[in-house]
């Protein structure tokens, strides 16, 4: 009795799972692995894009969504997770999609404009409101007795974006230096008592767990936490200098002939770039680089004084080999506080 | 403990209470239980109930009935579903050569059975990547036949059942052997065949056993975060099981729908827990 009950659980769940997969057979598929903070803003963007291609090609698309840290995503694409396309944190970790697994050409940044990134943003600061520790620039949170929010650089590329931006602080401030900038960010990390994986997972820990002084955030996840979990617990900072985040998007090629998904892949990131597109971005907080859109979004990011990863470091190649590779700068300054 | 007994019975000697620690002791130390016990177990699973009502019953459901959640829920079913009966299938076969043979090995099958016990269930993942990923050892050659393994639904059932693999035979070769071969012994003496023997004599002797393990292996198998997260590649809709699903919920700052799901997860905990105290209860009352 016992046993036949099972087995009609097990064929059940068994057509369960088969069904839908034989139903989706009839329209197009494509897989987005994405970074963290980008869920709701790929939420938007997937529905209007099924919309607009429904009417260009008459044809269902259904975008699935992959997200997490950048480097543990681009980690599972080199290892076969199957992504049409990769919107991630930064050029490095898609660069290591061409070198280590060879699934894409190396001049893939070069296929879309604006270095193919078609949103930009940058780093602030999220503290409680009222801002208690008068926290107004990079040099306050040095402070001893500051608590600083922060992903791991090793797996999130936002961490990555952030501890650069903080050197690049310091190293533009009078008489900076190597040296001193390294010195720096050595303060700045014995600040920091726990390092997240993710971007998001260092949201959580500041907002829902309260841990904490300040968190150093992508401008459009700061601006999500204070949306979604009220106006009245935490307020941005802007510092007087960040950096010009560029994440970018590409299709994987070898992944899109063997789908036979080239075409809708490609205009799905040209959709990016479009005034629709454009206004999604901005929508959910990521600077667009359409001139007509970044105006009428102009009151919503302050004007803040950008540095560029090409201008001060010499491009992501660089900064990852001295920075965050086995033995480099991060390594070296960070131990982990007890 | 031991000294306190010890003076104990020096004092029973006065007394005549017998063994039995002071009054103040025992509520001690029940009080101690029971604080921890609420402490560590009640309160969380409260806590998981309370905050998914946080917004009401019909939110509740509907974080339940949202197509990315009935898909992560019949994903864990379905994953449980094909490792359970194969791990069940294995442990009880494990256990009948264990502890009803002798050969040589026997040792070494015990210890090779308990290894998913003493990995960590990332390695246990990573193994998997290592073998089916594209820069692994089967992976280009999959990829070019086009199966999919890693990061699709096989690899999560493999990295279940190789993290469930011990439950049912580390629960049936103690009882086993408790049990002895006298009674087989005497059933193959009385010209039954091997298969007659296990489902007339073996099999009846240890079926609650056997539920007890199949209880353990299922509450896990639904359960397993560590290895399924790295095979899973985290697609919403297509490969998240229920645990996987809950940590993207409460990442998205959807704290109510996120231990909505979760609560399903502290039932089934519930269940097994009720089920595994009558299991045990038939169990003594079976070896006694």
């Amino acid at each position: 009795m016992i046993r036949k009950q099972l087995l009609i659980i097990t064929l059940s769940a068994l057509l369960a799972v088969a069904g839908p997969v034989a139903a989706i057979a009839a329209q197009v598929e494509l897989l987005n692995v994405s970074y963290d903070p980008t869920r709701e803003l790929y939420q938007d963007f997937n529905a209007a894009f099924a919309k607009h291609w429904k009417k260009k090609a008459g044809e269902d698309v259904v975008i699935k969504q992959s997200h997490g840290g950048a480097g543990k995503q681009a980690r599972a694409v080199i290892d076969g997770l199957e992504a049409d396309v990769v919107t991630l944190a930064l050029a490095y970790d898609i660069d290591e999609i061409h070198s280590k697994a060879g699934l894409i050409p190396e001049n893939w940044q070069k296929r879309l404009p604006h270095n193919s990134s078609p949103y930009t943003s940058t780093i602030v600061f999220l503290v409680r409101k009222g801002n208690p520790k008068k926290i107004k620039d990079w040099n306050d949170l040095v402070k001893p007795d500051i608590k600083v929010i922060t992903p791991n650089p090793k797996t999130s590329g936002g961490a990555r974006w952030n501890y650069l931006a903080a050197w690049a602080y310091a190293l533009k401030q009078k008489g900076g230096n190597e040296a001193k900038a390294k010195e720096f960010v050595t303060k700045l990390f014995k600040n920091v008592p726990v390092l997240d994986s993710g971007a998001r997972g260092s949201t959580t820990t500041f907002v829902q767990r309260g841990l904490g002084d300040v968190l150093l955030a992508w401008e459009n996840e700061a601006f999500l936490a204070v949306n979604e979990l009220g106006k009245d617990k935490f307020e941005i900072v802007v510092p007087s200098l960040s950096i010009l985040a560029e994440p970018p998007v590409t299709v994987i090629d070898k992944v899109v002939d063997k789908h036979r998904t080239r075409k809708v892949a490609e205009e799905y990131l040209k959709y990016l770039y479009t005034p629709e597109g454009q206004e999604i971005a901005a929508k959910n907080y990521y600077r667009p680089i359409d001139k007509k859109v970044a105006a009428k979004y102009a009151k919503t990011f302050t004007k803040v004084k950008l540095i560029t990863i090409d201008d001060v470091f010499g491009g992501w190649q660089k900064a990852q080999k001295k920075h965050f590779a086995d033995g480099g700068t991060f390594d070296q300054i960070y131990t982990p506080s007890k | 403990m031991h000294v306190t007994g010890a003076l104990k019975i020096k004092k029973g000697q006065k007394g005549g209470g017998g063994l039995a620690e002071p009054a103040l002791v025992r509520w001690l130390l029940i009080a101690v239980a029971l604080a921890f016990l609420g402490l560590f177990l009640v309160v969380p699973l409260a806590a998981v109930f309370t905050q998914a009502l946080d917004k009401g019953v019909d939110a509740y459901f509907a974080a339940l009935r949202e197509p990315d959640a009935l898909s992560a829920i019949k994903l864990t079913l379905l994953t449980a579903a094909i490792s359970v009966p194969l791990n069940l299938i294995f442990g009880v076969v494990a256990a009948w050569a264990i502890s009803k043979f002798d050969f040589p090995g026997k040792s070494f099958l015990i210890t090779l059975i308990d290894l998913p016990f003493s990995v960590s269930p990332v390695i246990s993942g990573l193994i998997y990547v290592l073998l089916f990923g594209l820069q692994g050892w089967a992976g280009p050659w999959l990829s070019a036949h086009d199966i999919k393994i890693l990061f699709a639904v096989p690899g999560i059932v493999l990295a279940t059942i190789f993290v469930t693999f011990p439950f049912v035979a580390r629960e049936l070769i103690p009882l086993m052997e408790a049990q002895g071969k006298d009674e087989e012994e005497a059933a193959m003496v009385l010209g039954a065949s091997g298969l007659q023997t296990f489902f007339r004599v073996t099999f009846p002797n240890i079926r609650w056993g056997v539920l007890y393990g199949v209880i353990l292996c299922n509450a896990r198998a639904m359960g397993e975060f560590g290895a399924v997260s790295v095979v899973s590649g985290h697609v919403r809709g297509y490969t998240n099981t229920i645990p996987l699903h809950v940590e993207i919920l409460y990442n998205e700052y959807n704290y109510a729908a996120a231990f909505a799901v979760a609560s399903l997860l502290a039932l089934l905990a519930l269940v097994t827990l009720v089920v595994k105290t009558v299991a045990e209860w038939k169990i003594q009352e079976e070896t006694m």
